[in-house]
């Protein structure tokens, strides 16, 4: 028997194989985890500060990435930035994902009434569509950012309910479930314990997608002047502040468009490259 | 007699997700004469099926052929290219696959697919490839061969199904063709069929072939000579009868002590009058209920049967003939539609739903396919500890201790304990699958075809585990099964089920009575015996296979 590690890319010692892109993809979004979380020590000047005399100014040595429209600091505003884009999704996608996932769950375990209430109620809510759902609701209720993240969660949590929801019945037409039934077991137990643990992997790669989704929506409603409300700003805001300086290929507004181009770009190339389970143990 | 076929050597390596190199055929040679059928025997994983791909030189994903030599009349399988293969498929070797089912493609009749090789390679015009199918079709004896061309697939039972595959196997002209386990999937009493238009058309012919299987006796009826696999190698290769008679290697001994398991001694003496189960004109199916109070689809058709406590019952027949849905109609998955189910004096409600925590635990189902009956995200520890906490509240080092009892009742080593069910072999699933429901501590044991899943060797160990559990834990079964001879070993009475209906009750036939039934006598006559005479010398009532076989 030949065994050739040469070829192997990383193999972990845990018998998990993560090739070099996930990894890659994995640091960024732990850089802007990270950035979102010190922001607050990061900042060189406070974000609502107008610092430069000139507005769109060059990035430079005191101003790294360049001044707004109104001589802001733009690293110190992307930097603060993060906390409200990466929060505010993070939050988002929780909420819609459990709330998603446990409602998908207890559909395909109920089955009967209870599935199909759910599943008509939750296919009329997806008929709506997401951008006009927001705007509609930050019109009429003005936006906060519990607002926000409640808004956004209930858009997406469809999407969630009914990739679990299909997940799930696949797994419940497994024998294991059967027997977990005719030992008298409760839904919830079955939920829990032998459903839960089959579809995670899939589930948590829908999260990650589904947070694209959300970092997007967020930063399209913030474009429009419904997101995060000036002074503070998230990317998607940033990007609408200082839109202005497009013509002159400002760095003010390509640095908000990278980060949340670098953030949503890696979430999707983690999802499709995750760690994977070595089976062959005698490896 | 020169040899079609020379295989020497033949070396077939796979690839695993680590990367590691891990060879599957450990030089494997043999030969095959014009005209002769070599049969390819072993237990799952053995590579017999891996052996016989490389005739066509072709290897499964992630499998490559890395060294030896397939001669096929003189040209090299192994070292062919690509296309160079292609053009020697369908003409020179061809496949009948194990699921002729699955091979049909639903969206075409079946006549375009039977003529589809003589089309790629311009062999012949259609309308002459036409006339020859019919002809194989009237060779293979199936019905109306004029005009079964035109049906689509799902028009035609599976025996017809895997007869028609053998026609477009033929169509070509092969010099070989290769059976992968062709008549696994079928009913015992169609198998004969197909077994008998096989072997005719391949005589006739004068047609090699290479049998791949893992049923003895069957191969015994079809092949001339027999190779034992195991493991990647030859175990073992002669002439049907010298391998059947005077079996040198041990791995082959085995096979054939496996193939008539030990019958079971006497049963325990019944002390109690009382029978353990006791259901009365069960009637189970499926779909809405009907007007007249009964489902769609019936499945279960007022069966009444009783069990004795300590004492067995074997429930056989085809698939389809609902004894499936009566075990599960018993254990309440599937709610009855009229009838009683009286457990140890106790009627019980129809929906599992609605038993008492005390009527499941007395009752516990194991299911077919271990595979699919444990959870794969748990560990085997975490799967024998649920059903101790649930039914008997156990935590803790009481717990540890009952769970290394119940793995060495089962026989599986203590080391099993943190590993999860896809790293256990078929027959270690199956013992996990069964301690799950001795943890139960049940009076009554449901086995829907607990063994059919298995291999020949493991199924007769699983076999053995039962009958010794049952002396010790003074248990009653329920055994389904498809196969006839592993319910006469573990039974002490046998109901035969046709078309959801019970047709007899009988007693193992090395102690009783013989069945008087028509369809029983059928059914007990096909199923085949490890004598290579037996196809050729048995004689069925005509009126009965037409009676009972038209599916």
């Amino acid at each position: 028997m030949t065994t050739d590690t040469a070829k192997m890319p990383a193999a972990g010692r845990m018998g998990y194989r993560f090739n070099l892109v996930g990894m890659l993809a994995l640091a960024v979004i732990l850089l802007w985890g990270l950035v979102a979380v010190f922001a607050h020590l990061l900042i060189p000047y406070p974000v609502g500060e107008i610092v430069d005399f000139d507005y769109f100014g060059p990035m430079s040595a005191q101003f790294w990435l360049g001044s707004d429209y109104l001589g802001r600091d733009m690293f110190s505003r992307i930097v603060m930035g993060a906390r409200y884009t990466v929060g505010i999704s993070v939050a988002a996608v929780a909420i819609a994902c459990t709330t998603g996932v446990v409602l998908g769950m207890i559909a395909a375990v109920s089955g009967g009434w209870t599935d199909t209430l759910l599943s008509r109620f939750l296919d009329a809510m997806s008929s709506i569509p997401s951008k006009l759902f927001g705007l509609v609701v930050v019109a009429a209720v003005g936006s906060s950012i519990p607002v926000l993240i409640i808004t956004l969660s209930v858009i997406y949590i469809p999407g969630a309910y009914r990739f679990a929801r299909a997940l799930a019945v696949n797994i419940n037409a497994m024998d294991f479930i059967t027997v977990a039934r005719t030992r008298g077991e409760n839904v919830f137990y079955i939920i829990r314990s032998e459903i839960l643990p089959n579809i995670l992997g899939p589930v948590l790669a829908d999260l990650g997608l589904r947070f694209v989704f959300i970092v997007l929506l967020l930063s399209g409603l913030s474009f429009l002047g419904l997101g995060v409300q000036p002074p503070y700003a998230d990317w998607g805001a940033l990007v609408r502040e200082n839109i202005g300086g497009l013509p002159f290929g400002a760095p003010a507004v390509m640095f908000p468009s990278i980060a949340i181009a670098s953030l949503t770009i890696s979430v999707n190339l983690l999802i499709d490259n995750l760690p994977y389970k070595i089976r062959d143990r005698s490896a | 007699m020169t040899n079609l076929v020379e295989i020497r050597d033949l070396k077939v390596e796979a690839k695993t997700d680590s990367g590691r190199i891990v060879e599957i055929i450990k030089g494997v040679s043999f030969d095959v004469a014009e005209g002769e059928i070599v049969a390819l025997i072993g237990e799952s994983g053995s590579g017999k099926t891996t052996v016989a791909l490389t005739l066509m030189g072709h290897a499964r994903p992630g499998c490559r052929i890395s060294g030896g030599s397939v001669k096929l009349a003189g040209k090299d399988m192994a070292r062919l290219s690509e296309k160079a293969r292609a053009r020697v498929r369908g003409t020179e070797v061809s496949y009948v696959p194990q699921s002729a089912a699955a091979a049909f493609n639903p969206a075409a009749t079946i006549m375009e697919q039977v003529i589809e090789i003589t089309r790629i390679h311009d062999l012949m015009p259609a309308a002459e490839a036409k006339s020859r199918a019919v002809e194989l079709f009237r060779a293979l004896s199936l019905p109306e061969p004029d005009t079964i061309g035109d049906r689509y697939p799902h028009q035609v039972s599976g025996g017809q199904l895997q007869r028609l595959s053998a026609a477009m196997a033929l169509i070509g002209d092969p010099k070989i063709v290769i059976f992968d386990e062709p008549t696994t999937a079928l009913d015992v009493t169609t198998q004969i069929e197909v077994l008998r238009a096989f072997k005719a058309v391949m005589r006739k012919g004068g047609i090699a072939g290479v049998y791949v299987s893992h049923d003895l006796a069957v191969v015994a009826q079809i092949a001339d000579r027999i190779i034992v696999l195991k493991g990647g190698e030859v175990q073992e290769a002669g002439r049907t009868g010298q391998i059947l008679s005077n079996a040198k290697h041990p791995y082959t001994r085995e096979l054939l002590a496996a193939f008539e398991p030990k019958a079971r001694g006497a049963a325990p003496v019944v002390s109690e009058a009382r029978p353990i189960l006791a259901i009365e004109n069960i009637v189970a199916g499926y779909g809405a209920v009907q007007r007249n109070g009964l489902p769609l689809v019936c499945a279960v058709r007022s069966v009444s049967l009783t069990v004795e406590k300590g004492r067995n019952l074997g429930i056989i027949g085809e698939s389809g003939c609902g004894k499936s849905t009566l075990a599960r109609t018993i254990a309440g998955i599937l709610p009855t539609s009229g009838g009683r189910v009286i457990f140890d004096g106790q009627e019980l409600a129809p929906s599992a739903s609605k038993r008492t925590h005390e009527q499941l635990r007395e009752m516990q189902i194991v299911f077919q396919y271990a595979d699919t009956a444990l959870n794969p995200a748990k560990s085997i520890e975490d799967i024998l500890a649920r059903p101790l906490t649930f039914y008997h509240g156990m935590n803790g080092p009481a717990r540890d201790k009952r769970i290394a009892a119940l793995l060495d009742m089962v026989q599986l080593p203590g080391s099993v304990r943190h590993r999860r069910p896809a790293e256990l072999s078929g027959g270690q699933k199956q013992r996990v699958n069964f301690a799950r429901a001795l943890a139960a501590d049940p009076k009554l044991i449901l086995c829907d075809e607990i063994t059919s899943a298995l291999d020949t060797v493991v199924a007769a160990a699983v076999i053995e585990l039962l009958k010794e559990l049952q002396r010790e834990l003074g248990l009653s079964y329920i055994f389904i099964s498809h196969d006839i001879s592993v319910v006469e070993a573990i039974c002490d009475e046998i109901v035969v089920m046709y078309a959801g209906e019970k047709v007899e009750q009988l007693m193992p036939s090395a102690t009783g009575k013989r069945p008087q039934h028509p369809y029983s006598q059928l059914l007990f006559s096909s199923v085949p015996k490890l004598d290579p005479h037996w196809l050729d010398g048995l004689e069925r009532d005509p009126e009965l296979v037409r009676a009972y076989c038209q599916r």
